[in-house]
């Protein structure tokens, strides 16, 4: 094993800062990037489903 | 035709696609895990110590991957582009549209994480050299892509001139793969090739593990971006009204 204990695995021999700053980003930014596709995705869904939904409401009252 | 014969143009329709593509995005997730997980327990447990830059080394199995991935998925995406501007198929053009925002996060994170790697090994976040800067280029190539794409009205009209500007601006892919060769750069030359490589066999595995599990990330959001580009291009049409998400 190359490390000793926890802290020494954080501390990354000196460069704790740069390691976990690059893969910390990273971590952030493929967790956001599907969330906000999701939200996008449920968006236009929801659009549809009320334009549907007039629609329907449209021919019922004819 | 042979029924037994898969018709591959069938899924050239968002029609058919739209499903299909919901059926494979699960799968990619999955390899993504995979792969995701067997690459940092490379990198940050199996791998050595670098001899000359200690623990601060361990950078390059995120940095590699992502700068790797934002020039195959540049090329991926003007592929897509010429073959929607020629063939007029519009799930192509889509794909473009997908791939795009993914591809600048790539190169996005290629700079960051090279910025977060100079500064301790070269005393700097930044540096004007040709594979920084062309890689800096890349990254507004893509921006630059999506923002003419947004600034059309017209879709097709769009993806016609966003296609345009992609494959214009491939010609930068080659240019920064070679710059380290080409010029004389602070940045260093490639860490793999064919005939001879520089690392142990370990911190090579934990970097190309590390690029399968971004290649399968790349799928499995530029499938999701482009089944929500799909419901939104093709809202008017019959199909997506008889979507049972929709007609619920």
């Amino acid at each position: 094993m190359i490390w000793n204990s926890a802290s020494d695995f954080f501390a990354m021999g000196g460069y704790g800062l740069y390691v976990w700053g690059s893969f910390g980003i990273c971590a952030v930014a493929f967790l956001a990037e599907p969330l906000l596709i999701r939200m996008r995705h449920r968006e236009i869904v929801r659009t549809l489903r009320r334009q549907a939904a007039a629609e329907k409401l449209e021919l019922e009252n004819k | 035709m042979s029924n037994r014969l898969i018709n591959w143009f069938r899924f050239s329709s968002p029609h058919n696609f739209y499903p299909l593509a919901g059926k494979m995005i699960p799968v990619f997730w999955m390899l993504t895990a995979l792969f995701g997980v067997a690459g940092l327990w490379m990198g940050f447990f199996v791998a050595p110590t670098d001899a000359q830059q200690g623990e601060g080394y361990r950078i390059i199995f995120i940095h590699v991957p992502a700068s790797w991935m934002s020039m195959v998925i540049y090329m991926a995406m003007a592929a897509w582009a010429a073959v929607g501007l020629s063939l007029n198929a519009r799930l192509s053009s889509m794909m473009a549209q997908a791939l795009a925002p993914t591809g600048a996060l790539m190169a996005f994170l290629s700079l960051w994480t090279g910025a977060f790697w100079g500064k301790p090994m070269w005393g700097t976040w930044w540096v004007w050299d040709a594979r920084i800067t062309s890689e800096l280029i890349l990254f507004f190539l893509y921006l630059g892509f999506m923002a003419l794409q947004a600034s059309i009205d017209d879709p097709r009209r769009a993806d016609k001139a966003g296609a345009v500007l992609a494959l214009v601006g491939a010609v930068n892919v080659p240019i920064i793969y070679y710059s380290v060769v080409w010029w004389n750069t602070l940045h260093q030359g490639s860490s793999i090739n064919l005939t001879k490589s520089s690392m142990a066999v370990t911190m090579m595995w934990g970097m190309l593990l590390m690029a399968l599990c971004l290649w399968m990330y790349s799928i499995a959001v530029a499938l999701t971006r482009v089944r929500a580009i799909i419901l939104e291009r093709e809202a008017h049409t019959d199909w997506v009204k008889q979507l049972k998400e929709i007609k619920a």
